[in-house]
């Protein structure tokens, strides 16, 4: 195309320079580009592995699979703790916007306790803001279906799955089996944080507590792939089970606690059934109670408060801490000290004449009866509870070698039982009383310690201990819950194994004979007279009357307390006396005599247990007999399921 | 009158099929460039077909543009040169008193389309330089670049002024370009630059807090790395995790999973390189060298004084695109809005874009050796 104008201005100067320039320029750019390039190879090349690391590290999120807690049943397989599927209300902070209207809006449609919003505000401190955070826990299924259809107006509000823990028998095992609640800032001070880094929840009283480390489990993790809000995409690229924690069957009997709880009436006290020969605990009762399920995620302050407030301490464990005075039924053990240190033979008599004085000292000390029991050997002195019999025993024996031989029974010292949080009671001494009251010892409290009063102090489960060791011909046992472990769902139970039996503390069989006889001579014809009619068994026991208030004490004078809650009742008693499979104790804190509201709940007691028992005898009978002494232990511990034996 | 126009635009279209005036080898690697933006805008998009379609719609556009301009000869474009300045001096000025954007004034609102005029400065500045410079004895004098400097600061310090330091930066160039290609001499442009990086610390004090924060990031990202740092940060990771021959596409986890911001725009060369490696990297940097090296052979080819000093300086602004915007992915350089040519989803600068290749196809064919 010829052109249709001259160029105004147009050289071969300016045309040779602009080449130059424009090669200058090209190499400019070639160079630029290059070191572009060379820094594209540094990040893509040099550091390749950090940034290929940071890179997964941005997208794979390691999320950590709480273990299913073990479940807990009793010996016969019947459910006490169990993991239940419940739904609760999640509220994830950094998608729901103005968190107060929210609750407001979203209160109108499921309802939201103070409490929650309090929990909710607690628990999201822990958490980060893209993070659900529970809401309302235990939704029903209504409201769950009213949350469901208006879903769309609530923006980072979800219904969540999860498992929590319930106790079907409630308060029957809230002493004993305990419950889990929320793991806590001091929990996180004790706990591996690896191990429990899923958790939510962990044991915190009773057996729940205990044997934290079985019921828990192993840990697993699942690696999810997640987009820069931390919202999961896709299935788990990697996931490794957690390994559920042990399910363990306890030494108790459900039926057996069951009707021992009954047995109380709901008067406060508390019983403790014990097999002598092992130490399994068959029962373990503490009168009042209180719902475990109320604790397990939070219990509201009106709960809490409600049961702060409820007459006779439904909180207290009275088997552990609750402190008695032991009265009465430490006469047996008084008489085996005297006739294991020699002071005493069976067939010695002392005078009851009523009152019983210290040489030299003018207070009197009383019996039962005015006027005494006349003259009375070592088995009438425990069957009629004989007090001066045993003010003179204890006298001769000085308090050294009183506290000496009965500290062989477990007194003044906790049983080692397996739940935490155990008191020791108190077992007069000499020792004690300086650690305690920096006092000198008198014999006048020795006098009185020979009848269980003054400084005693004993938990129920201490003289169940003790009496399980007595009863045991002296072969003490430690008490204690667990019986059997299964470890998998495909795996049996396995029993424990037994401890090495320690040796016997009675020396002479002689003397526990003799006791044994008086024990007998309770139920047959001294305080506890009756007590035995219509069972198949020899029962032999010893009540124990203690007074609550001391007679120089303002409310004995003014007498507050009406005949009725005068005193401290207990009863101790096991059977078959000759070979005892059953030791039993109850205290109640309010009552007549050992003998007139004691000694009755502890036959309900035994009434309960024969049943069991004797259907027990029979197997073990028939398998003598066919000479298979194994299949009879497997036998014991059946497959899970509800229902008593 | 409508019946004319509507007639003479028919033969003008006519004329791109009967006589398209384009340079195939730079015709061709423009569209391997756009086909390379596609796919990647698909995958960085998160296959959503809406986005590409919609960049497919603007690349159409920007072509029919480009066939439009190319078949207008350069002599017409020179004579209206002055009056495309100071039209588009004058939008920026509206936009000053009118303009609206997020947080920025760029963008004009004519009812039925909304644009950037500062984009449009990125033609028309070359234009003008290249006009002013073309009636002026070469090399160019101190006197001549004190007018063509006063013809680069008024448009760039309205564009910076939005703030839009990026486009101001690009608008610049390109008109310092030109100055470069006519020849300035090698000592005189040495001095230029001692006096400005004299003035970086008086300029340090007229930048807004966050583009002084976009300054200090680049030198510790980890200082904040969810804050100012999260961009350099995540786009680093994002290249550096590539490799060598990256993870494939639709395979890059950090704009699949949105940990990288932007990533269909100005942070789209970091998808490219998580996807397709060094390997990856390389060979587009290779496409835009031959693009770059094609138009510069255009501009050396071309007839006068005014189209090659505009042809050069449109190629050589290209190039800045590509530093700026590599270097900002990679942590090199402050985050800037520059896009990466025809590759970022955006409308305006694909269409100005193409209309400037418009203008060098239109040199070429007008060129020295033209055939009739």
């Amino acid at each position: 195309m010829p052109s249709s104008f001259k160029p105004i201005k147009e050289s071969r100067h300016e045309y040779a320079l602009f080449r130059r320039r424009a090669l200058a320029g090209f190499l400019i750019i070639v160079a630029c580009l290059a070191a572009l390039a060379v820094r594209f190879h540094f990040l893509q090349v040099v550091r390749h592995e950090e940034f290929s690391t940071r890179s997964d590290a941005n997208r794979v999120l390691t999320r950590p699979l709480a273990p299913a807690r073990g479940l807990i049943y009793d010996r016969n397989g019947v459910l006490l703790a169990e993991n239940v599927a419940a739904f609760r209300l999640e509220v994830t902070p950094e998608q729901a916007g103005d968190l107060p209207a929210l609750f407001d809006r979203l209160g109108r449609i499921v309802p939201i306790g103070e409490d929650d919003v309090t929990r909710f505000n607690l628990l999201r401190k822990s958490k980060r803001s893209y993070q659900g955070v529970p809401l309302r826990l235990k939704l029903s299924e209504e409201e769950i279906a009213k949350f469901s259809i208006n879903r769309w107006a609530f923006p980072g509000v979800e219904v969540v799955p999860y498992l929590t823990r319930s106790y079907p028998l409630g308060a029957e095992f809230a002493h004993t089996v305990g419950y889990v609640g929320r793991i806590d800032n001091d929990d996180l001070a004790r706990l591996d944080k690896d191990n429990y880094a899923g958790t939510t929840h962990v044991g915190k009283t009773g057996v729940e507590r205990f044997y934290e480390d079985r019921l828990h489990g192993e840990p697993g993790y699942e690696k999810i792939e997640v987009n820069a809000d931390h919202r999961p995409i896709g299935e788990p690229l990697a996931r490794v089970a957690p390994k559920p924690g042990e399910n363990l069957y306890l030494t108790i009997d459900a039926h057996l606690q069951e009707a021992t709880e009954a047995a109380f009436g709901g008067r406060a006290g508390a019983a403790v059934a014990i097999d002598p020969r092992s130490g399994e605990i068959l029962a373990m009762v503490g009168v009042p109670s209180y719902d475990p399920n109320l604790f397990v995620n939070g219990i509201s302050k009106a709960d809490y408060a409600a049961l702060l407030e409820a007459p006779n301490k439904p909180l207290l464990n009275r088997l552990l801490r609750g402190n008695y005075t032991p009265g009465s039924t430490m006469k047996p053990f008084v008489a085996l000290a005297g006739l294991e240190l020699g002071l005493r033979k069976p067939s010695d008599t002392v005078l009851s004449t009523g009152e019983f004085f210290i040489p030299g000292q003018s207070r009197a000390y009383r019996d039962d009866i005015r006027g005494g029991f006349g003259r009375v050997d070592l088995q009438q002195a425990i069957a009629r509870s004989v007090n001066t019999y045993f003010y003179s025993l204890a006298l001769d024996m000085g308090i050294d070698r009183f506290s000496g031989y009965l500290g062989k029974f477990g007194f003044g010292k906790p049983t080692g039982i397996d739940l935490v949080g155990e008191g020791g009671g108190v077992l007069p001494s000499r020792e004690w009383k300086r650690a305690r009251y920096n006092q000198p010892w008198f014999p006048g409290e020795t006098v009185i310690a020979g009848i269980g009063q003054g400084y005693w102090v004993v938990t129920p489960l201490q003289l169940a201990n003790a009496l399980a060791t007595l009863a045991n011909r002296g072969v003490p046992h430690v008490p204690h819950l667990l019986r059997a472990v299964q470890t998998g769902i495909d795996r049996p139970p396995e029993l424990l194994d037994k401890a090495q039996p320690l040796p016997s503390v009675i020396q002479k069989p002689g003397d526990w004979q003799a006791v044994l006889d008086g024990m007998i001579g309770v139920v047959a014809a001294g305080t506890a007279r009756g007590l035995g009619n219509g069972f198949p068994y020899v029962i032999a026991g010893k009540t124990g009357t203690a007074e609550r208030f001391s007679r120089t004490d303002d409310t004995w004078t003014s007498i507050s307390a009406s005949p009725i809650e005068r005193h401290q009742v207990l009863f101790e008693c096991f059977t078959p006396a000759e070979s005892p499979r059953i030791a039993v104790i109850v205290a109640l804190e309010a009552g007549r005599s050992g003998a007139s509201d004691a000694a009755p709940i502890a036959r309900k007691i035994l009434d309960a247990w024969l049943p069991g028992d004797q259907e027990q005898q029979a197997r073990l009978g028939a398998a003598a007999a066919s000479a298979t002494p194994t299949s009879a232990v497997a036998a014991e511990v059946r497959r899970p399921g509800r229902g008593a034996p | 009158m409508i019946d004319e126009v509507t007639a003479q635009l028919r033969y003008r279209l006519g004329a791109l099929w009967r006589k398209p005036r384009i340079d195939l080898p730079l015709f061709g690697s423009l569209l391997l460039l756009m086909g390379i933006g596609l796919t990647t805008l698909y995958s960085a998009g998160d296959l959503d077909r809406g986005v590409v379609v919609s960049q497919a719609l603007r690349f159409a556009l920007g072509l029919t543009l480009m066939f439009a301009i190319a078949r207008v000869p350069p002599q017409a474009l020179r004579n209206w040169t002055p009056w495309l300045y100071a039209g588009s001096v004058l939008l920026l000025v509206a936009v000053a008193v009118l303009g609206e954007g997020r947080g920025a004034h760029r963008w004009l609102d004519l009812k039925f389309v909304r644009f950037q005029p500062s984009e449009m400065l990125k033609l028309t500045m070359p234009m003008m330089v290249a006009w002013y410079l073309h009636g002026r004895p070469l090399p160019p004098s101190w006197s001549t670049l004190f007018v063509v400097g006063l013809l680069i600061a008024i448009p760039g310090g309205l564009v910076a002024e939005q703030p839009d330091l990026g486009t101001a930066l690009l608008i610049a160039a390109s008109g310092a370009f030109g100055v470069f290609l006519a020849g300035l001499a090698w000592w005189r442009i040495g001095a230029l630059l001692a006096v400005f990086a004299s003035a970086v610390p008086v300029g340090w004090h007229f930048l807004h807090d966050y583009q002084r924060n976009r300054v200090l990031t680049l030198l510790d990202p980890e200082a904040d790395p969810l804050g100012n740092g999260w961009h350099i940060i995540q786009s680093k990771i994002a290249v550096g995790s590539g490799g060598l021959w990256g993870k494939g596409w639709h395979q890059g986890t950090q704009s699949r999973l949105e940990f990288l911001p932007e990533h269909t725009t100005d942070f789209i060369f970091s998808v490219f390189a998580e996807e397709w490696g060094l390997v990856g990297v390389l060979l587009l940097l290779a496409l835009y060298i031959f693009i770059i090296a094609r138009c510069l052979w255009i501009a050396a080819e071309a007839k006068d004084t005014y189209s090659r000093l505009l042809a050069g300086a449109i190629s050589m602004s290209l190039f800045v695109y590509v530093v700026v915007n590599g270097g900002m992915i990679t942590g090199v350089l402050p985050v800037v809005g520059v896009p990466l040519p025809l590759i970022s989803y955006g409308g305006t600068s694909a269409v100005s874009l193409l209309a400037g290749f418009g203008v060098l196809m239109s040199i070429h064919a007008h060129r020295k050796t033209a055939p009739a």
